[in-house]
């Protein structure tokens, strides 16, 4: 691994490290109270003590960027996790069984995947209902088919392997093999298209935000954010830019990490 | 032959899958469609005469079957929340719209995404592609909805080039209803370019260094004879692929953007309809954008396999 020649790899982890600590404190402190109004700061404009200006309500929107960006890590952090282990599973279940399991959940899979996530996110939404909880199952649900098909490949990479080929001859357990030699083996390429899911998951929960249908109060959110300053452009455009940019920046961030790490091997 | 016949029974079976998954998601799971209608304050007997008009008293099987009969004839029901409109003609007053959108958005999509690709397949200094590595993979990662907000300042708040909100439908004015569009399918094209962009270039350098092109230079071809003659054909042609994927990711992106610039359209239609509730507009919506997107698919198979004949297997 040369990390000093991967500059990529450098200044995503720095940029997305910076994000996930100002998410982490945003957990326990902010700078101004989020929900505490003042009306004499209605939209002020950036200043030193509030840098990224204040919102409608006077509140102070870093403190609130701070907490929706937490919101944002959390679910998207938790929907890749969702849909990585149940593709994982799936994706090596398809992959060592073969025959008609495998066709029907590639069948299945190819469908699901053909459509675009914002799509089947409404869909879910529209009879699961909105709230924290739901878009996690959601677009978790989304991320199943591409974690299973790179599970899947995996395991048809290895299955044929001698290492692989010794243990089922030494008579070790399915779950043991699994575990313990195509794991260990399959695990670069499936975190390395965890970095191009949690992008797809922090867009896609930024946008059913943004539409109300996503994360609701009181859980801070960017896309809300955005929403609620398209009202108010006139006034105070950086309202709308800042949670905007905080999305950009930290999406720019993980796809820098997830360009660096392809470029290690 | 055998190919096309093939990939039509997968496309049928494709459909009748949808279909019955949204059938199930929207006519079965819901709470009961009788009392959405008449609000939970109905009196019992007026529920159960409902459900008898209706038919949802018969077996699932059959009013699987009366309810596909129906969609395909273009009959979808009601709305439930406008009383008497029926879902067909609330979506056939807005599919123009956001058909005209798309179209607008697929087509800058395709002009600006070749040229700026191979402009940067050819970036060989180390600066050169740094710069546009950077500006694609931020331009990707922009929100299309963030896109549009920004839009809808500097060019509606600021500049005064269109006002939000008075929106002229193309069968009303043609061309007004274009420069309307222009800006909303800037929001959805701009980072749908920087992916196609990033796809493309990377196409084109993988395929410079295969044999096919030494052997081009060696037969005294020019630079840009092997250049526009060989390699950039054999580049399009992943493309394509890809592009059934944008065609996907600008109907979704659509949904939200209508929102952001307020156009009548199919997404707005579908957004209010998850928010009231309202089954059988989102069923219908669901259906036609999935059948859409099928099709779309099927369509870029038989592209694929016209223009890459190794495909006929």
């Amino acid at each position: 691994m040369k990390i000093k020649n991967n500059p990529s790899l450098i200044i995503g982890i720095i940029i997305t490290g910076l994000i996930l600590l100002m998410a982490i404190v945003g957990l326990f402190w902010t700078p101004y109270s989020t929900t505490q109004m003042d009306i004499s700061l209605k939209f002020a404009p950036p200043s030193f003590a509030h840098i990224f200006g204040c919102d409608n309500f006077g509140r102070d929107i870093f403190s609130r960027v701070m907490q929706g960006a937490g919101t944002t890590f959390l679910v998207s952090l938790s929907t890749i996790a969702f849909g990585m282990v149940t593709g994982t599973i799936i994706g090596f279940l398809a992959g060592y069984s073969g025959g008609w399991l495998d066709e029907v959940i590639m069948r299945a899979n190819d469908v699901i995947n053909a459509f675009p996530s914002l799509l089947l996110a409404l869909v879910f939404v529209s009879f699961l209902g909105s709230g924290l909880l739901n878009i996690i199952l959601a677009l978790g649900i989304l991320f199943i088919p591409s974690f299973a098909r790179i599970a899947r490949s995996e395991m048809l990479r290895l299955k044929g392997m001698q290492f692989v080929q010794s243990a089922v001859l030494i008579g070790d357990s399915r779950g043991r093999i699994i575990f313990s030699q195509i794991l260990p083996n399959a695990y670069i390429s499936i975190l390395s298209s965890a970095a191009v899911g949690f992008n797809n998951a922090v867009i896609a929960e930024a946008g059913l935000s943004y539409l109300g249908l996503g994360v609701q109060p009181p859980d801070a959110s960017l896309g809300r954010m955005i929403n609620e300053a398209g009202s108010f452009l006139m006034q105070a455009p950086w309202y709308a830019i800042f949670p905007g940019v905080a999305i950009i920046v930290l999406v720019l961030g993980v796809a820098l990490i997830s360009d660096g790490v392809s470029k290690i091997d | 032959m055998k190919y096309i016949l093939k990939k039509i029974l997968t496309l049928i079976i494709a459909l009748l899958v949808i279909s019955i998954i949204v059938f199930i998601a929207f006519s079965v799971l819901p709470a009961d469609a009788a009392i959405s209608k008449l609000g939970t304050d109905a009196t019992p007997e007026r529920i159960e005469a409902l459900r008898e008009q209706l038919g949802l008293n018969r077996p699932v099987l059959e009013r699987y079957f009366w309810w596909l009969a129906n969609a395909v004839r273009g009959n979808f029901g009601e709305s439930f929340q406008y009383t008497g409109v029926s879902v067909t003609s609330l979506i056939a007053s807005r599919l123009g719209n956001s058909a005209l959108l798309s179209l607008i958005s697929f087509v800058m999509v395709v002009v600006f995404s070749i040229p700026i690709g191979i402009f940067s397949a050819k970036r060989k200094s180390f600066l050169g592609r740094g710069a546009m590595t950077t500006v694609t993979q931020i331009t990707m990662g922009i929100p299309s909805f963030f896109l549009g907000v920004l839009l809808t300042y500097l060019f509606s708040l600021v500049l005064h080039w269109f006002y939000i909100g008075r929106y002229t439908p193309p069968s009303e004015n043609f061309l007004a209803a274009c420069g309307y569009l222009v800006f909303p399918a800037i929001a959805i094209a701009l980072p749908k370019i920087a992916m196609t962009v990033k796809f493309l270039a990377t196409s084109i350098r993988s395929e410079l260094h295969k044999d096919y092109v030494r052997t081009a230079y060696a037969k005294g071809n020019t630079r840009n004879g092997v250049f526009y003659g060989h390699v950039l054909k054999n580049s399009l042609v992943p493309v394509i692929t890809f592009m059934g994927i944008i065609v996907a990711e600008i109907v979704a992106g659509s949904i939200i953007v209508e929102k952001v610039f307020s156009v009548p359209g199919i997404g707005t239609l579908l957004i209010t309809a998850i928010t009231n509730r309202d089954y059988p507009v989102v069923e219908a919506v669901v259906l036609l954008i999935a059948f859409f997107i099928i099709a779309i698919n099927f369509v870029v198979d038989m592209i694929y396999q016209a223009v890459d004949p190794r495909v006929k297997l």
